[in-house]
């Protein structure tokens, strides 16, 4: 396994293009919580010609979908939801400016197409640990669209998130990479 | 007869929801360690670790194995003699659904309509219920919260004789290698054989609920469940679509009688955090 890179969120441009495939890394900072609602509605906004409620540029969109906080608790559990199902949105929020995705499973050939564009790098976390990523979750706070519930669009504090870089600026692919030396049919 | 009042129906599937959703089976606890002693892969050896300290901090603080805690997917064994009062049975299922979902902080992902307003209906019901009537006095209910990253990636094949032993272990494979990652492998695969269309796939998803451990009792497809698990781990997704043999734990076959013309073959993968919890009233 690599060495593990701590890195900070939003990214600017030379940070997101930095990072390669298979690379470890932990996320401190700010990243922005979106899922398939809150994406519908931030392309909805851009067909109508207006602004989104935040400025895009450099953020980190984690797809995630967070069970409740319990009291006392940040935030619920809160592990990656599939990625693919934000694949028909992700080429127009990247050409507004959003540098990185952090979320689970295979993107289609234009969503790869256009990180290679933009210059931005796709991570996994682990699906299913949403538990143990709770703990990295500080704060959790509603941006916009209270009424979606878990698929709200929101702002989460991070320390030290795991996640590992599946699919690079350029269009290395670590679950092809990882898969090949032990695939036997 | 037996009497069992829908208040105590209610409660106990308020309880088997937390269960389920906090408490991943022991048996799934002992599979991930088993196969980060077997793992060659240096990342998926780390992700099973991680696995398990997540399913430790999710049952030492009741706070939920995966934020998606599913679609409430309910088969009620009602036993033919047992007489239900106090009120509508269905009903009083939902009725412990929306307590388990609301008062646990169980997430609610559940929209009231599917393609229109897709407006969330705030408490996770109505559950999808399966209800049998069975001999004896009592009831059964086995609760499988099941998330939707694994559910997308089923597959229903109305295979033809002909296709045999070969057209199962090519839908199983395809299904899988389709799955891929977006199913939070390591999965359990749930395969149903015969039937018709909807029995078919009833069939797969009560394989993907059963316990990890168990067999089919019929030794020709318990053979085939070896023989379909050996296929999907020599496939390398690995924990988390990262590489490695542990693609699956287990893949489990239910099977019923069919048409002379049919081979109906269904698919329905369960995540990592295939959860289930029972109760006999």
């Amino acid at each position: 396994m690599s060495e593990i890179k701590y890195i900070t969120a939003p990214f600017d441009d030379a940070l997101a293009r930095s990072l390669r495939a298979g690379d470890s890394v932990r996320i401190s900072g700010v990243i922005l919580a979106a899922r398939d609602a809150a994406h519908k509605r931030l392309c909805e906004c851009l067909d109508r010609g207006e602004s989104l409620p935040l400025d895009l540029t450099g953020h980190v969109v984690y797809y995630v979908g967070p069970s409740p906080a319990k009291p006392g608790q940040a935030i619920g559990s809160a592990g990656p939801t599939t990625s693919g199902r934000m694949d028909a949105y992700t080429p127009r929020l990247l050409a507004c400016g959003l540098k990185g995705m952090i979320g689970k499973g295979y993107r289609k050939p234009e969503v790869v197409e256009a990180m290679k564009t933009y210059g931005v790098p796709y991570m996994a976390a682990v699906g299913g640990a949403g538990a143990l990523i709770s703990r990295c979750i500080k704060k959790y706070s509603v941006l916009a669209w209270p009424e979606l519930g878990p698929e709200a669009l929101a702002l989460m504090e991070v320390e030290q998130f795991p996640a590992i870089v599946v699919i690079d600026c350029l269009g290395n692919n670590q679950y092809e990479a990882g898969q090949a030396p032990y695939k036997k049919i | 007869m037996k009497e069992l009042s829908t208040a105590k129906i209610t409660q106990a599937v308020a309880d088997l929801c937390v269960e389920a959703c906090c408490r991943l089976p022991e048996d799934m606890r002992a599979a991930f360690e088993n196969a980060k002693q077997s793992e060659p892969s240096a990342v998926g050896r780390d992700i099973l670790q991680q696995l398990l300290d997540n399913a430790a901090i999710a049952r030492t603080e009741t706070v939920p194995i995966c934020q998606d805690t599913g679609l409430a997917v309910i088969f009620a064994d009602v036993g033919q003699d047992l007489h239900i009062t106090g009120g509508d049975f269905t009903e009083a299922i939902n009725a412990g659904v929306h307590k388990g979902y609301v008062e646990g902080y169980l997430r609610k992902s559940s929209v009231a309509e599917p393609l229109f307003e897709r407006k969330n209906t705030g408490d996770n019901t109505p559950c999808v219920l399966h209800v049998r009537i069975v001999p004896g006095d009592s009831l059964r209910l086995r609760l499988a919260p099941k998330g939707a990253g694994s559910e997308n990636k089923s597959v229903l094949k109305m295979l033809v004789p002909a296709d045999g032993l070969e057209g199962v272990r090519k839908t199983v494979l395809e299904a899988v290698l389709a799955a891929g990652p977006n199913a939070c492998p390591p999965m359990v695969v749930g395969v149903g054989l015969g039937g018709n269309m909807e029995l078919c796939c009833l069939l797969a998803k009560r394989a993907a609920a059963r316990d990890l451990l168990s067999k089919n009792p019929d030794p020709r497809y318990a053979a085939l469940e070896d023989e379909l698990l050996a296929l999907v781990n020599n496939t390398g997704i690995g924990p988390q679509g990262l590489g490695g043999v542990t693609t699956a734990l287990a893949v489990h076959v239910e099977w019923a009688a069919t048409h002379i013309a049919q081979l109906p073959c269904a698919v329905n993968i369960n995540c990592h955090a295939a959860r289930h919890a029972e109760i006999v009233l």
